[in-house]
């Protein structure tokens, strides 16, 4: 029986819930020193002093690292960086490289003690002047200065620019918001932390909380000038990343720390330093216009995105499921991005949806509101099964079945078109809903998988698990390509010495990882399959092998059960203590990827030379319902059940992909509720600093929530057919919530997060 | 920086687990002794073995702390001399004032199990049992501890056994990349205690109203559980697991390693 | 976090003695706020003295009434007998506050001693009065969404984080101190802290070395009705944007004697004297609590992104005042518990 799609527990649960999942920091050395770097505490200008002599002298001080005396980086250089796969440091911004400060929190300095007490108290005593300049720190201040960038991540990214402003003059209907989404942090509950360990002058491990070990092995080893082989780096166990854990400056700054003091040294940031120092989502002012004709056809779809950054090219994408959701002849998706003294911007859980279908799918509401129709009816009615922009079919699309499913399970039929309708006790109850979308993405991977003479798999690859079952699925993908029993494979990852595999992150890990995992097992059984047949003392002796067929452990001839030979005794008959088999499966798009040895075969059908990749669009989609209580008096709204219906092709594991969408949906309720970074408008300091004033949804924020695949493979995206499932849960929630305050209380709230002040502003 | 030899004695499960790690260095740790590059190497081996850890013995091994070499006296500044008992044996060293509770065990005894989610308070992840209380390890120094019983994520289980709470967070996905999990369960155990005292929570119907233990809700047990952040959001798994061991009929098992651990 | 010294206190003169003979020395509790502190480097003692040894931590009845310890804990106070029955308005309150593992760690006279949660207050690259006197306050035209709309200065807009105080200046407690020399006084709750005038860096007007050594709660007849209401941006573990402490004596429905403490709204509990008196003698209707609430916040100031507020402490002393004509039971007020199991 098949293993994959069961919900079978974690296979590192058990390792989870003793505490022996070892997480970076939590790799002692002898003779380890701390690091604890010391941040600018001035947004823009240039550092004059620093008394960098004084603190040496402080007990335990070993090194006291600034622009210096820091080691000297490579600096930056796009080209060479690209072809070096280093493109992506978090922040364009090689640390204590001089001494210019580029926004509040930046790394200026990194005290490295014998303890971390002393590492923490020297820091803060280490006094550093300054020339100050008023820094840019408002994004409403700044925006009449932004500039329309041209490209975003290799494509167009103003699409269409005024091509909107006819259609929507002439449409019938016209609804047109501003709608904002403040900063948000990613807060992942391991912070950030790096030991750094070097052998000689030449080599080095990283044990680095990273969402890709390679990605990070590659961006040190380009600005440490090392050899890309001689930095390996390990994160078998990663708390959480949702998108902030690329290479962020600190694992530069631990492994310079490490080389200057000849120890290994580990930096752990604080939760402080998460909210400056490891990216954030951008605010955005988005403004989105909607027409449709007398009959409620929509027309055209012009989203405008305001938003900014500052050392990255990357900016908050959030127009992007306007170039994908419904049928409309003309749509206009376009950016103005402000540059501020603030901390680089970076990926984060759905970037651009999720603040984007917040507008988008707001503006829906409104649209059907002002139609007297049902929000469900007019999706329906405005629905595609093309890509409208670029015309492909969607290569595996439900979405009319999620709204169906969802409806029926949320019971949507007893909600009223009018607001105020319902009512318990004090609150006023409402109910909403929105569509879920995310690119369904595959990147190149290798995966090697190894056999020992006892019959223990090894399923070896370059990936990491964030907390999404690569572990787990993985082992499932491997039980039923080998006909081996999930409880006898070992999943080996997060080691940057493993065969490449990508980033965990833009919902692609098992996209990409299984397809090369199958290929290996394949041709695994492909070489036990050549010793038993060449074997005059194997049943199977001679056989053809398109004649076998293999399970429980054995290779038998098909229809004949009593031909067999188990793997056991193939090995030990061919004196083999171990058998090994490596693929790699190219990307559907994007940069290739090395092929490591002479074992890791390519795939025989490379997506890029299947014409599947070149006619379809890949989408995952969804519908996200909620129903809210609000206390109107106070403001305060409460989230009392959720149903999410996702379409993203074939489920690896019931039980895991269920809790990655339960995950989604809770980080949409803090996006909806509570979350929010704030920033002084003098300084440019956070006030929300810790997560003690950033909010993220606790226990008592989180209702039932209840999860709905529809979990037909997608037949064009890999032989598996899995699309990932790490973001589509979160896109959606906080418009279907918003939707729904506006069904319980008539009012429309279109600023995040819908904190009860707001309620007192409308 | 001496190793100093420890723990002579070990089980039958403990040596077989040991065998199967760590072939090589049997029959130096039957002869002198385990020692803490011994603990290392487990740590190494295990920490990227999701099968070593369902070797019996093996829980027992992780939870007997190995003190990381004590520091040289004169790295450390207003040195407190203290004795505890962590996960059921004495631990005696020497601790700088400053230093907290959560470090000490992870970053001296080795029990890195417990987690420095914010280090503030503000999360939970470092939350630990002391004297039948949790608490935060974070904003718990070090240096208060003297004569105190703790007990970490790593004392949970018994022998093999894993604790039941720990058994149903595998069963109910309580978690997801595991970085609150400990703090989550060490929670949850004594919060059991808690309702077997009847004691009260924010959303008690009413306080005045005090029996001996009380059945929890769903929203009781959400609100007392919710100084345990987890970002990924497994909570409602988690109270699904914390509702089970409560009392609840359980829900049935779908899945388990042949050997019948979960 | 600065280095320090630290000692275990087994008897209070000696905790006193030590934290006297040094400016720079303070009392460890729980260290729930002021370990926190250190960490931020906003505190830097140079000496601690630890007091939850300390034989402090009983709860008893008095003759007028019942006396809690300052070194028992939080949790040990909320769940005490004669607490819930008696004073349910101080276990609601306690139970509101932080979460079970700090107020299993947070001590009844650690809780009177906590700082402000201003950020301007924690983060110490910004100004300060409070922290450090003369550099001015931040949050006056800063991000003042979380600040005082009563009784604040030009020098400081902080208010008072603690929930537990909000009730117990409610129900007129009074605090007893100890300090050297075996001195021993007592005040009055509503004497404890201080409003923030000119001196910002003072939150309570406790004096260097002084131990508070247990809290009195003065007999009442407000237990069958009494409620605390608090209001925060997430349900839980969180501080309050305004909280309100109510309690009421009636006469079939003739209010005889009421009692009204705000938290989030000031620099201290905020006794709300106008509504108070405003409600003796006359109904006990939702009107009437409408234009008592109205009456008090007739005076509130408030700064330039908390007017919100004014309009939201004024529906939370109506709402918590009808919670305390019910019964002070949680689940007529707020979220109930009738959310299915999702299974």
């Amino acid at each position: 029986m098949s293993e994959t799609g069961k919900p079978i527990s974690r296979i590192d649960g058990r390792m989870k819930v003793s505490g022996k999942a070892t997480y970076s920091a939590e790799n002692n050395f002898p003779n380890i020193a701390y690091a604890f770097p010391v941040r600018a505490t001035i947004a823009k200008g240039r550092i004059v002093s620093i008394d960098d002599a004084v603190i040496q002298k402080e007990p335990g001080v070993i090194a006291v690292i600034s622009y210096k005396n820091a080691f000297k980086l490579k600096p930056l250089d796009m080209q060479a960086q690209a072809k070096a796969g280093a493109a992506f440091l978090g922040e364009n911004l090689p640390p204590l490289q001089d001494n210019v400060v580029h926004y509040p929190g930046q790394f200026i300095a990194v005290i490295v003690a014998e303890t971390y007490e002393q590492a923490r108290t020297a820091a803060y005593k280490l006094k550093i002047g300054y020339t100050s300049e008023k820094g840019a720190v408002d994004l409403k201040t700044e925006l009449p200065n932004s500039e329309k960038p041209k490209m975003f991540m290799g494509e167009e990214a103003q699409v269409n620019d005024g091509k909107a402003a006819a259609p929507l003059a002439a449409a019938s209907h016209k609804v047109e918001h501003t709608y904002s989404t403040p900063v948000e942090h990613h807060h992942p509950m391991e912070p950030h932390a790096t030991v750094a360990v070097w052998e000689g002058t030449d080599k080095l491990t990283l044990y680095d909380a990273t969402q890709g070990v390679g990605f990070t092995g590659s961006i040190a080893a380009y600005f440490l000038g090392l050899q890309k082989e001689n930095v390996r780096v390990i994160a078998p166990f990663v708390g959480g990343g949702f998108g902030s854990k690329g290479l962020w400056l600190h694992t530069l700054l631990v492994a310079m720390a490490a080389k200057a003091v000849g120890r290994p040294v580990k930096l752990a940031l604080t939760r402080q330093m998460m909210q400056t120092n490891v990216g954030h989502r951008a605010s955005t002012i988005q403004r989105v216009a909607l027409g449709t004709d007398a009959v409620g056809q929509l027309g055209v779809v012009r989203h405008h995105t305001g938003t900014y950054n500052n050392l990255t090219q990357f900016f908050e994408p959030s127009g992007k499921q306007s170039l994908v959701l419904y049928q409309a002849p003309q749509r206009e998706v376009t950016y103005n991005v402000a540059h501020l003294d603030r901390s680089a911007p970076t990926f984060m859980r759905a970037p651009g949806e999720t603040p984007g279908t917040f507008a988008l799918e707001s503006a829906m509401d409104e649209m059907a509101y002002q139609l007297k129709v049902d929000p469900i009816e007019f999706r329906i009615k405005n629905h595609t099964t093309k890509d409208p922009v670029k015309g492909h079919d969607f290569s595996s699309e439900f979405l009319l079945d999620c709204y169906r499913i969802g409806a029926e399970h949320f019971g949507w039929s007893s909600r009223s078109m009018e607001p105020r309708q319902k009512r318990h006790g004090k609150y006023l109850v409402g109910y909403g809903m929105a569509t879920a979308t995310y690119p369904g993405g595959r990147s190149a991977a290798s995966v090697k998988v190894n056999m020992n003479a006892k019959g223990d798999v090894t399923v070896m690859t370059a990936s990491i698990d964030i907390g999404t079952g690569t572990y787990t699925v993985l082992a499932q993908t491997a039980a039923d390509a080998l006909g081996v029993p999930v409880n006898r494979i070992d999943v080996k990852i997060g080691d940057s010495s493993f065969p490449p595999a990508p980033l965990a992150g833009g919902s692609q890990t098992t996209a990409s990882i299984h397809p090369a995992a199958l290929d290996a097992c394949v041709l695994l059984r492909k070489e036990l399959t050549a010793l038993a047949i060449a074997d005059p003392n194997s049943k199977l002796n001679g056989r053809n092998p398109d004649d076998i067929d293999h399970a429980d452990g054995k290779l038998f001839v098909k229809g004949d059960n009593s031909k067999s030979d188990t793997y056991l005794n193939i090995l030990s008959r061919a004196k083999r203590s171990e058998i090994e088999a490596c693929a790699t499966t190219l990307p559907i798009s994007g940069a290739g990827l090395t092929i490591p040895s002479a074992l890791c075969t390519p795939s025989q059908t490379p997506p890029e030379q299947n014409s599947d990749v070149k006619q379809y669009a890949f989408h995952s989609f969804g519908a996200q319902f909620a129903e809210v209580w609000v206390d109107e008096d106070f403001g305060t709204i409460r989230v009392k059940r959720f149903t999410s219906v996702q379409d993203v092709g074939r489920i690896m594991n019931e039980k895991t992909a269920r809790s990655q969408v339960i995950g989604g949906v809770i980080f949409g309720i803090g996006a909806a509720l509570m979350e929010a970074t704030e920033y002084d408008k003098r300084w440019g300091n956070p006030v929300t600093r810790t997560l003690a004033d950033y909010h993220v949804p606790v226990h008592l924020d989180v209702p039932p929530i209840d999860v709905h695949f529809i979990g037909k493979p997608d037949p064009h995206i890999s032989p598996i057919g899995a699309r990932g499932i790490g973001e589509i849960g979160i896109t959606g929630v906080s418009a279907a919530i918003a939707n729904a305050v506006f069904n319980a209380t008539g009012k429309r709230l279109r600023d995040l997060p819908l904190t009860p002040e707001k309620f007192f502003d409308v | 920086m001496e190793e100093q030899p420890k723990l002579p004695d070990l089980s039958e499960a403990e040596r077989n687990a040991l065998e199967e790690l760590m072939p090589d260095e049997m029959s130096e740790i039957i002869t002198s002794g385990i020692k803490r590059r011994h603990f290392l190497k487990l740590f190494a081996v295990t920490g990227t073995s999701v099968l070593a850890a369902h070797l019996l013995g093996i829980e027992q091994l992780m939870a007997r702390s190995m003190p990381i070499e004590q520091q040289a006296p004169m790295l450390i500044e207003n040195g407190i001399n203290l004795s505890f008992k962590v996960n059921g044996s004495t631990q005696r060293l020497t601790v700088d004032s400053r230093m907290t509770l959560l470090d000490t065990l992870r970053e001296r005894l080795n029990l890195t199990g417990s987690k420095k989610g914010c280090d503030h308070g503000q999360c939970g992840a470092c939350t630990v049992i002391v004297d039948d209380q949790r608490v935060l390890s974070c904003l718990t120094l070090a240096a208060t501890c003297e004569d105190k019983k703790v007990t970490t994520i790593e004392g949970l289980a018994t022998g093999n056994e894993l604790h039941p709470m720990q058994a149903s967070f595998i069963k109910h996905d309580g978690f997801q990349c595991g970085y609150c999990t400990p703090g989550q369960i060490c929670s949850a155990v004594a919060l059991m205690d808690e309702a077997n005292n009847g004691d009260a929570s924010y959303v008690t119907a009413n306080v005045r109203k005090k029996s001996k233990s009380i059945k929890l809700s769903d929203e009781e047990i959400r609100e007392r559980m919710s100084g345990n952040i987890c970002r990924c959001g497994a909570y409602p798994n988690i109270v699904d697991a914390i509702r089970e061991v409560h009392g609840d009929k359980a829900v049935a098992q779908v899945w388990q390693f042949a050997d019948g651990t979960i | 976090m600065r280095p320090f010294k630290y000692s275990n206190a087994s008897d209070a003169a000696t905790a006193i003695g030590i934290v006297s003979a040094n400016p720079t020395a303070k009392f460890l509790g729980g260290g729930t706020n002021l370990v926190d502190l250190m960490k931020e480097d906003v505190m830097r003692p140079t000496e601690l003295v630890g007091v939850t040894r300390l034989k402090y931590a009983k709860i008893e009845k008095k003759v007028d009434g019942v006396s809690i310890g300052a070194t028992a804990t939080n949790s040990f106070t909320a769940n005490h007998e004669l607490i819930r029955e008696k004073y349910p308005l101080l276990s609601m309150a306690i139970l509101a506050g932080a979460s079970a593992q700090i107020r299993n760690m947070a001590t009844n006279g650690g809780n009177l001693n906590q700082r402000t949660r201003c950020t301007y207050f924690y983060d110490v690259s910004m100004p300060c009065n409070k922290r450090e006197p003369g550099t001015g306050c931040g949050a006056l035209h800063g991000e003042n969404k979380n600040h005082a709309i009563f009784g604040w200065s030009e020098e400081c807009v902080a208010t008072y984080p603690s929930d537990m105080a909000v009730a117990l200046a409610a129900l007129d407690a009074v605090v007893h101190v100890e300090g050297t020399n075996n001195t021993k006084r007592s005040v009055q709750f509503a004497n404890f802290h201080r409003l923030p005038g000119d001196h910002p860096e003072n939150d309570n007007n406790l004096k260097h070395g002084e131990l508070v050594t247990s809290i009195h709660l003065p007999v009442n007849q407000f237990a069958d009705k009494s409620y605390y209401l608090k209001i925060r941006e997430r349900s839980s573990y969180a501080f309050a944007l305004i909280s309100v402490a109510a309690a009421l004596v009636t006469d079939g429905n003739t209010i005889k004697e009421v009692r009204i403490a705000l938290g989030g709204v000031a620099h201290k509990p905020w006794r709300a004297s106008i509504a108070e008196h405003w409600l003796i003698g006359k109904q006990a209707t939702e009107a009437n609590f409408k234009a008592a609430a109205a009456a008090e916040l007739k005076n509130a100031k408030p700064l330039q992104h908390n007017k919100y507020k004014v309009g939201l402490a004024a529906k939370a002393i109506t709402r918590a005042l009808e919670g305390a004509m019910q019964g002070g039971v949680y689940g007529a007020m707020e979220a109930d518990s009738t959310t299915t199991n999702n299974n």
